[in-house]
């Protein structure tokens, strides 16, 4: 992104309906849910089913958001990076509403119960420690920080691969028995993180 | 322990839902079916697809509580039974596949009467009594259903036991075209589970072949399962097809998956987390909510022994309850 400002200029002239366009898609997830809601269809514990799909949410625009660097080089097109940003945001927005939750409906705004499940559940650590990482990405996203952290600045958004590594742990270590579901996350980030190693080796 | 267990003389007969009540309440939800073709709210499918009535229950007041019930359509669409899929929505969608009759159930081990028993066979001379129990699952959601069955124990004595029977073991189905989850190998087919014997003897373990005065529906494990209402609910085996009384423990089915989360006992215990999340507390879900309801009620607190404390402490007065998890 902090190489790209002039492209971007450009690709904004080329094709302006596209970034208002991907606003509203991702949104509709949140429409949906919300549809489902108002004709009472989330199900016999609401709670979990808003928990479920908050966090698969995150972890699928996580992994959208990671996908466009490999799709610009390997379509050579430039609208990938010209959304990925919106589509790293899209990821703490969704993250956001998984934590608020867990803190809302689970625990009802208690601070000692929140941070107890912070300390002593794994899952819940791991969890909080990406939210925490994605909370700094998303508030060092905008021009000026790009501006004015320079090199730092790339250095620093490398924190979401961390940040996908804690986002698989959580997900996976809740799980009883089925690794279906996190299997097909996994393969995805395992696809995209090979993808830039193999960018790697090369060069 | 901590906690105080709760009475049953605090519970009053009167409090909870009679039959008549919940069959009239399906009375509603078909006035609703037809509210739902006009278009406004959903989910009523379920409760018109609601199975047959079972004739000559009684319920037994020594056996009941004065909590919410669940609502029908929540207890028979929100169930773990891996057997038809791991996503809770999976059971209702698919256990369709199973057939309940003809049903064998074979008994084995150290017994005098052992052999292959018809399932109505089974069943005849056993009076069907309505309990209202509350169910506990170890993921931290609860219920209270009006179950139909009768005490395990009945039966067992029917089987003429020996002295060498210590233990018993029981089995789910294992029949991939039937039940299309064995497919994949998420747990060990069979689904196993066990218990002591002085545990099965107990008058709270009912054998249960109904819920809400109908017959047991495919996905809460018709046509025959446990409900052991002090215990997690995965000690509740479904759709049992074999009982075998042993000298030893039986190995169970979430023990051997992951022996550090789940013991044999799995006791109720809010003393005890599991390794991965708290069993402190619980989220019921019971009663006519609405969205605003569910999301804004409060957990609550999770008693020893599911509040059956009274009843089934003594079976575990000298064990530690923090190794026998």
């Amino acid at each position: 992104m902090a190489v790209s400002s002039t492209a971007l200029g450009r690709g904004a002239t080329e094709r302006p309906w596209l970034k208002p366009a991907v606003f509203v898609a991702c949104l509709l997830p949140l429409a949906l849910l919300v549809f489902e809601a108002l004709r009472e269809g989330l199900g016999a514990n609401p709670v979990e089913t808003i928990t479920r799909w908050s966090g698969e949410w995150a972890l699928r625009f996580l992994v959208l958001t990671l996908a466009m660097t490999p799709l610009r080089r390997l379509g050579g097109w430039r609208w990938p990076l010209r959304i990925r940003r919106m589509l790293g945001l899209y990821t703490f927005f969704y993250a956001c509403l998984h934590f608020l939750t867990f803190v809302w409906f689970d625990h009802d705004f208690s601070l000692a119960a929140i941070g107890a499940d912070i300390l002593k559940r794994p899952y819940v650590t791991v969890g909080f420690l990406g939210l925490c990482l994605l909370l700094v990405l998303a508030v060092t996203s905008n021009d000026y920080s790009v501006r004015r952290l320079r090199r730092n600045w790339q250095t620093l958004h490398r924190a979401v691969y961390l940040i996908a590594v804690l986002a698989m742990l959580h997900f996976a270590w809740l799980v009883k028995a089925d690794y279906a579901e996190p299997a097909i996350y996994l393969g995805a980030f395992l696809l995209l993180f090979g993808y830039r190693v193999a960018l790697l080796l090369r060069q | 322990m901590a906690h105080i267990v709760r009475k049953r003389g605090d519970l009053k007969e009167s409090d909870v839902t009679g039959r008549e009540l919940y069959l009239n309440r399906r009375q509603v939800l078909k006035l609703g079916g037809i509210v739902a073709a006009g278009g406004i709210g959903g989910g009523v499918a379920a409760a018109q697809a609601r199975g047959e009535p079972l004739p000559g229950v009684t319920r037994n007041p020594d056996f009941v509580t004065d909590e919410e019930l669940t609502v029908y359509k929540d207890a028979t669409s929100y169930n773990n039974f891996y057997e038809f899929g791991t996503d809770k929505g999976d059971p209702v969608e698919n256990a369709h596949t199973l057939k309940t009759r003809p049903w064998t159930v074979a008994v084995e081990g150290q017994v005098d009467k052992p052999g292959r028993y018809d399932v109505d066979d089974l069943l005849k001379g056993m009076a069907l009594e309505e309990r209202i129990y509350r169910f506990r699952c170890v993921e931290a959601w609860s219920m209270v259903i009006p179950w139909v069955g009768f005490p395990l124990g009945d039966l067992i004595k029917r089987f003429e036991p020996r002295a060498s029977a210590k233990y018993v073991e029981f089995e789910t189905l294992l029949d991939p075209e039937q039940m299309p989850g064995q497919r994949r190998p998420v747990l060990d087919w069979p689904y196993r589970e066990g218990l002591r014997m002085d545990e099965a003897m107990h008058p709270l373990a009912l054998l249960t072949v109904g819920m809400y005065g109908e017959v047991l529906p495919n996905q809460n494990g018709a046509p025959l399962r446990l409900v052991l209402p002090w215990k997690y609910g995965f000690k509740s085996i479904k759709s049992i097809v074999r009982m075998n009384f042993r000298e030893s423990q039986p190995r169970t089915s979430w023990n051997d998956a992951a022996p550090r989360e789940y013991g044999f006992y799995s006791n109720v215990n809010p003393a005890v987390s599991h390794p991965r999340w708290s069993q402190a507390k619980e989220r019921r879900i019971s009663g006519e909510r609405s969205l605003l309801d569910s999301l804004f009620a409060k957990r609550i607190d999770t008693l020893p022994f599911n509040g059956y404390g009274e009843q089934v402490a003594h079976l575990y007065a000298d064990m530690d309850l923090r190794k026998f998890f």
